[in-house]
């Protein structure tokens, strides 16, 4: 048997002592692709803040087998400031691994890891654009390129999807494919109908965590889960259908 | 009285000197304080400043010494407590902004007699600029200059997203401190040219105006450099010949410098797109 990437165990978190996290659970294997789903104030990004060393845990253990620094991290894109005066090539630079000094064979490598990752979000073109110039869409590539660019062994995604429209929704779920035959991705998501062809199983997090290991997930789970979120249906035409939010 | 015959007399010569130098500190410095909405805060810290100014008279040592211990404490107090979630970032900067103010005007008042020079602390005074504020500005520049250089792509990154600069690896905390402080300590020295209630405006109008023309960080700050020079160079001048306060005449000429170049920008460029939100 493999042994995990990562392995949560017992996980508990909160801020102030108001619990958040319970007892959570998680094994990620290589090639995973793992969509979080809950609803909002369930914990979903307070998990992935855990697992990039952001917050510490109060109780329990997460074993990496890897450096913490080969994590890809994309993190919720609505903080940022837009109008900082920094270039795309700047941005995508700064999720290269750190060091000070630097040998001119390092600074090489460093720029054909640059190159390749603008080049698979397709940002060449844009490489010395601000990006206070930036649409929605590209400055998303561009933070995707930024947690890409130094070939992590995991991707974690928080909400990629939002603020973006609907065809660079399915260009990032194509790119994301292809990126997770080279590493394991977990991905927040509020919109589980339009992650769920692309994600291998499921994690839903409300204060504690259901493991779900098949990308195939109806209500009857979702009410045994105690996950009250949107389902959303596919059909030949794009169309959703929203129940009711639970209490 | 030409400009060449200026450059004889020692004042001149150190207003010049002292020019270049706080043009430098302040182009960088500014970049980072305007980029990352530091404008506020440097307010608190610039006012927190005064009442170093205030103990130093009360107390006889150099008010510039005051000034300084009371900037940088100011300084990390703001960042610690914001830090910690202790208090809203901008009411911690209120209560600094006004408890130095009113600690100096108490220290100035118990002191005997009259408070020499207390006008240029809070106007700023150019002409008066003597050696010893040359030696501290020049060893000031240095270490700016030579923090940015070093630390160039760190900083950005840091000022850009400091959060996933810390999934890098990056010391965020020690660079927030380190850079907070050598804010605190580019304003107590800028205090000496445009004065407590005007040197805001030198560490933001130059960035502005460079702002209007590069979006680039590393580019804001050489811009800003010399628009900061260019502009207190102008300002002494016109202060000597038409017999007004310099560090006044610094600032009104660093805002004519900044409606000119938006009008040059509205002529040549026709719209303002990349002038930022």
């Amino acid at each position: 048997m493999k042994t995990p990437l990562l392995q949560i165990r017992d996980l508990y978190a909160g801020y102030q002592g108001k619990p958040v996290l319970s007892k959570v659970s998680l094994d990620v294997m290589e090639n995973d692709f793992i969509g979080i789903i809950g609803p909002n104030g369930g914990g979903k990004t307070t998990l992935l803040k855990i697992l990039m060393g952001l917050m510490k845990p109060l109780k329990g253990t997460i074993e990496y087998s890897f450096r913490r620094s080969d994590i890809g991290y994309l993190p919720q894109g609505n903080q940022l400031d837009e109008s900082f005066p920094i270039t795309v090539k700047e941005v995508v630079s700064s999720g290269l691994n750190s060091s000070i000094r630097r040998s001119s064979g390092m600074k090489k490598s460093r720029n054909d890891q640059l190159n390749k990752a603008l080049h698979r979000t397709g940002l060449e073109a844009l490489k010395y654009r601000p990006i206070g110039e930036l649409s929605g869409g590209e400055l998303q590539r561009t933070l995707l390129a930024r947690a890409i660019v130094s070939s992590p062994k995991l991707l974690v995604l928080d909400e990629p999807d939002t603020h973006v429209d609907n065809r660079f929704e399915m260009e990032l779920y194509q790119l994301l494919k292809e990126l997770n035959q080279n590493m394991a991705i977990l991905l927040v998501s509020h919109d589980i109908g339009t992650i769920s062809p692309y994600i291998k199983s499921i994690a839903c997090v409300n204060r504690d965590l259901h493991y779900h290991p098949s990308n195939e997930i109806n209500e009857e789970q979702l009410k045994v889960y105690n996950c009250p979120i949107e389902i959303i249906t596919h059909g030949p035409i794009p169309h959703r259908v929203m129940k009711t939010h639970k209490p | 009285m030409d400009i060449v015959e200026l450059f004889t007399y020692g004042f001149f010569r150190n207003a010049f000197i002292s020019a270049v130098l706080m043009s430098v500190s302040c182009g960088i410095i500014g970049t980072y304080i305007v980029s990352r909405r530091m404008v506020f805060i440097s307010g608190g810290i610039t006012h927190a400043s005064f009442g170093g100014v205030g103990l130093g008279y009360f107390l006889g040592f150099p008010p510039l010494a005051g000034a300084a211990i009371f900037a940088v404490i100011a300084a990390l107090t703001t960042e610690n407590l914001t830090r910690r979630k202790v208090i809203r970032n901008d009411s911690i900067i209120a209560i600094m902004w006004s408890l130095g103010m009113a600690l100096g005007i108490i220290f100035v008042y118990l002191t005997p007699g009259y408070a020499p020079n207390l006008m240029s602390f809070l106007f700023g005074s150019i002409i008066t600029v003597n050696s010893t504020d040359l030696w501290l500005m020049l060893a000031l520049a240095i270490v700016i200059t030579s923090f940015f250089i070093i630390l160039y792509r760190p900083i950005l990154y840091v000022s850009f997203d400091e959060q996933f600069a810390r999934t890098r690896g990056i010391p965020v905390m020690f660079l927030n401190y380190l850079l907070i402080i050598l804010v605190a300590l580019t304003i107590v020295l800028s205090i000496r040219i445009a004065g407590i209630i005007l040197v805001l405006s030198i560490l933001t109008i130059p960035q502005n105006i460079a702002n209007l023309f590069t979006n680039r960080f590393g580019s804001i700050m050489i811009v800003s450099v010399i628009i900061g020079f260019a502009g207190s160079f102008i300002g002494l001048l016109v202060s000597y010949y038409l017999d007004v306060p310099s560090g006044a005449t610094i600032i009104f000429t660093l805002v004519v410098l900044y409606l000119a170049a938006r009008l040059v920008k509205v002529i040549n460029f026709g719209t303002e797109k990349s002038q930022t939100k």
